[in-house]
């Protein structure tokens, strides 16, 4: 369009309004002062639709700083569409440095994972949640799940892991997998496959969780305690991979199946990019790495 | 040789210089000016309005050429902007009763006093698709009158000049109306913070329900005490001030529904109502709500709650185009991490049973063999 | 019997506005005793059911119930949270519909099971041998522990509701007309196993019915309401053998003698 923009529209700061941000860091500070319990917000509409990390970018929106590094990662990988989107917008309305690097991030905002690389104290992980309620597939109702948290009523959920053994012979639960938060709140540590639930356990780093649609917050503080729920004769495991990365050789990593071709060929690679470039970088291969090391382009200006 | 895929933030900005080529389309015909869709797309641009939440005729319509004329799409533009604006104030509440009219009818009084006022309305015109109008033809100037010197009552104040019909709903002396775009939603919520929310309820999903509760799931009895159409003033209180500073003016529809009630022992029988009230001209909306409000009430009247129209959870928490679109829409997210985990889970499982199998008819052959 | 009662009931009332629920009822539950209830539709014995099982909160009175450790509790004072805890561990509640106290669409396992992991079970093995227990006891064959209760006839489904309430060895149970909506043959069944799960187990119960046959089966004692008060009450066989109120009277002579 040749016509020139009008200021018919403009946004502040960061997106969010100050009072915004102050009402958002409240419901922080009650999560954190009662880990695992969902505290309910004022979501607001933000500018990338319901489902698609708004509870994230509310919290992340809310807590940053011109002096934090920004990483945001979506299914492990820094260059997914919707991470680029998000990365993209903070860059954009916050005008913050950006990186893809694990140990060199402040913030991370993560759907779907927990980054391979260990977290450390200082560090923030702000998940993307799409359904906050654990109960919520075995009680849709939100007056119902409330009192049940209240009372601590949870043996519903321990049903739902009994129906799994009886038919299944295990826990079918694979992803979204429940967790009790210092012996209290069950909560739901969104959808991250359950291999990332250790991980939660005593993390130094400070762990908050935004689900924008259902306008729920909850927090983990460092050093929580979070055991993911089991039977005593079928604890609780995660799941084990038959054969390393397939370009950095990696073991005990999350991989991701990617199809090769049209005749069933396979390969297993690292969810986690980041993860994986490190190791390239320091000369680890795996079986079908190129010959020589890819050229690792930056990708993406780290400001 | 693997080389994993990169280049996601290239790809988004072709793919949005695509959509820009697109929604201006083919650049020898003009392109929209705002003002064409604010005069001739008016209705369009009271519905962004209304499930928008923000009163801006001019930010609708750029809404609908930014989101192509995808009207929900509309709405998540107006929504996402609306929700940045610092908060002034609040005016004082809306008196419908001293409307400017332009549209009013009531199907419970054949005339009322006012009388029953047509309007703008689609209602009785042939739907004959008009070939003039693609022509761009010359238009008539409508009749007008000066409007009456007397406000309309609305009728609603008729009947309950008999005791005919329960008084405004009230809230208690020092209630503080809600704001859902401040304040998390709690069930069970009071019936202001309800109609809120049903006021920026998707139009498709409080037909469909309203329209449920005609066909006796829930079905109420429902007559059009009035529907009335037009300006109402917009007053604030400053606290420095004697009086309310006048703001200036609204377009709303406002459904008032009567519907029977055969009174219980607290409460003599008497007509209940169901309300609606939207920004702009709506009337479907503004029906639809005022069904849906009603159905809503069922515990307050001691009515059984048995089908979805009066759920509060279910209607208030799924009545939201934004968050429902995005919901739905986000399922094309990458779910691999996810969708990995399962993958695994049925593979393990496949392969436990296939082995089971096998033993199975191992042991079958050994016995028969022996 | 020890030498103090399980629940006492004092001046109980409940008032729907101006209407009656049931009004001014008191008595005294002893350890293993059945007490039934006995009323026409509207006589207010549910009510009273529900102001006892704290389902519903009594306009006045009190009602008092001997814990474990022997201290006597105020039913309506104790915390939500204590009362539900009361209610999946010392107590249970036979519901008519057997649709209103199953989860239909888990399994038979996880329906017995669901108390055990409530109260913090959490031993797969030890919860499922539990299970086939309770099933057993109840006369449902151990291969449909996996099946959903949709899949069983009312009669079985209110063994499996009778079953998820035992487990946990509750001390009093509530049963709402538990043998409403059946068969007359699997009435007698249900009948009978109730009646030996009870002398077994050593359970106090409150049973309400219309049905004075239920009450001579599985009760010692009795209450006759009518219009919200309690019109008579005494030893089952005293009552129905010797009706002193003419509405009991009225009652018993209604029923043939078989």
């Amino acid at each position: 369009m040749t016509a020139q923009p009008t200021d018919i529209a403009t946004y502040n700061f960061a997106y969010l309004d100050e009072q915004t941000k102050r009402m958002i860091r409240r419901a922080i500070l009650k999560g954190i002062a009662i880990p695992g319990y969902q505290v309910p917000f004022a979501s607001r509409e933000m500018p990338m639709p319901y489902g698609w990390g708004t509870g994230g970018v509310q919290v992340t929106a809310s807590i940053i700083g011109p002096e934090d590094v920004l990483k945001v990662i979506d299914q492990g990988a820094d260059d997914t569409t919707n991470a680029v989107s998000i990365r993209a917008f903070f860059k954009k309305v916050a005008n913050v440095a950006v990186t893809t690097d694990t140990a060199k991030a402040t913030i991370i905002q993560t759907r779907h994972r927990i980054p391979e690389h260990p977290l450390t104290a200082g560090q923030v992980l702000v998940y993307q949640v799409p359904i906050p309620e654990p109960l919520r597939f075995l009680e849709p109702r939100e007056t119902e799940t409330r009192k049940m948290h209240a009372l601590e009523e949870y043996g519903l959920m321990h049903v739902k892991l009994y129906e799994d053994i009886a038919r299944h012979g295990r826990i079918a639960t694979t992803y979204a997998y429940p967790v009790k938060v210092e012996g209290r709140y069950v909560m739901d540590p969104s959808p991250t496959p359950k291999f990332d639930n250790p991980k939660m356990h005593r993390s130094p780093a400070l762990q908050l969780f935004g689900a924008g649609r259902e306008k729920r917050i909850y927090a983990l503080p460092p050093f929580t305690d979070v055991v993911s729920l089991d039977f005593e004769d079928h604890p609780f495991e995660v799941q084990t991979f038959d054969q390393p990365c397939a370009l950095c050789a990696a073991e005990n990593v999350y991989l991701d199946e990617v199809i090769l071709d049209d005749h069933g060929g396979h390969m297993f690679v690292c969810s986690d990019t980041d993860h994986c470039e490190k190791r390239r970088e320091q000369g680890h291969r795996g079986h079908l790495a190129p010959e020589t090391p890819p050229a690792l382009e930056k990708r993406e200006p780290a400001q | 040789m693997y080389v994993a895929v990169k280049g996601g933030e290239a790809a988004i900005a072709n793919a949005h210089a695509l959509l820009a080529d697109r929604r201006r389309g083919d650049r020898s015909v003009p392109a929209l000016r705002l003002d064409q869709i604010v005069e001739q797309l008016a209705l369009g641009v009271d519905r962004v309005m209304s499930e928008g939440s923000l009163y801006d005729r001019e930010l609708a319509a750029l809404a609908i050429v930014q989101a192509r004329g995808d009207m929900i799409e509309a709405i998540f533009l107006v929504r996402a902007y609306r929700t940045t604006l610092p908060r002034f104030g609040y005016t004082r509440a809306i008196d419908t009763g001293a409307m400017l009219v332009e549209r009013r009818v009531s199907a419970t009084y054949k005339d009322l006093p006012g009388g029953q006022l047509l309007g703008p309305t689609f209602d009785y015109t042939h739907r004959l698709l008009d070939p003039e109008l693609a022509a761009g033809g010359e238009v008539a100037e409508p009749l007008q009158r000066a409007s009456d010197a007397d406000a309309m009552p609305r009728v609603s104040a008729i009947l309950a000049r008999e005791g005919l019909i329960e008084p405004d709903g009230d809230m208690p002396q020092d209630h503080i109306p809600g704001d859902i775009t401040r304040e998390p939603l709690e069930f069970p919520m009071a019936r202001d913070i309800r109609l809120q929310a049903l006021s920026r309820g998707d139009e498709g999903f409080l037909l469909a329900l309203g329209y449920s509760t005609q066909r006796g799931y829930a079905r109420n009895h429902p007559f059009v005490g009035e529907v009335r159409i037009g300006e109402v003033e917009l007053e604030l209180d400053v606290p420095e001030l004697p009086f309310a500073v006048p703001l200036g003016s609204a377009r709303v529809t406002e459904c008032q529904m009567v519907n029977q009630f055969k009174g219980s022992t607290k409460a003599p029988p008497q007509f209940t109502r169901g309300y609606g009230l939207v920004f702009g001209q709506s009337e479907r909306k503004a029906m639809a709500m005022a069904l849906c409000d009603r159905a809503l009430r069922a515990t307050e009247f001691g009515e059984d709650v048995v089908a979805a129209a009066q759920d509060e959870e279910f209607v208030i928490s799924h009545s939201d185009n934004v968050q429902a679109t995005g919901f739905v829409e986000h399922l094309k997210l990458p779910h691999y991490v996810d969708f990995q985990a399962e993958l695994d889970l049925v593979r393990r499982m496949r392969a436990e049973h296939d082995a089971r199998e096998n033993a199975g008819k191992a042991e079958e052959k050994r016995e028969a063999a022996e | 019997m020890t030498d103090e009662p399980l629940l006492r009931v004092s001046a109980l009332s409940k008032f729907y506005g101006s209407r009656i629920g049931c009004e001014n009822v008191s008595f005294d539950l002893w350890p293993g005793e059945v007490l039934a209830v006995v009323g026409e539709s509207g006589s207010g014995k549910t009510t009273l059911l529900n102001c006892l099982s704290t389902r519903l909160l009594p306009s006045s009175g009190t009602a008092s119930y001997r814990m474990r450790d022997g201290q006597f509790r105020e039913l309506y004072r104790m915390s939500e949270a204590e009362r539900r805890f009361l209610m999946r561990t010392d107590w249970g509640f036979v519901h008519q519909n057997p649709a209103d106290g199953l989860r239909m669409t888990v399994s038979a396992g996880a329906n017995v099971g669901e108390r055990l992991m409530a109260v913090g079970d959490r031993h797969y093995g030890k919860i499922r041998a539990t299970a086939v227990d309770w099933l057993s006891r109840v006369e449902i064959d151990e291969d449909r522990i996996d099946d959903e209760p949709r899949a069983f006839s009312g009669g079985m489904r209110q063994r499996l509701q009778i079953a998820r309430n035992l487990v946990t060895g509750p001390r009093l149970v509530f049963m709402d007309e538990p043998t409403g909506g059946l068969d007359v043959s699997v009435q007698a069944r249900l009948l009978d196993l109730l009646r030996g799960l009870v002398t077994d187990l050593g359970l106090a119960a409150i049973v309400v019915t219309h049905d004075l046959a239920v009450a001579r089966l599985l009760s010692q004692r009795m209450m006759v309401m009518k219009d919200g008060r309690v019109v008579e009450s005494g030893l089952t066989d005293r009552v129905l053998d010797d009706p002193r109120a003419p509405y009991t009277q009225l009652l018993v002579s209604s029923i043939l003698q078989v």
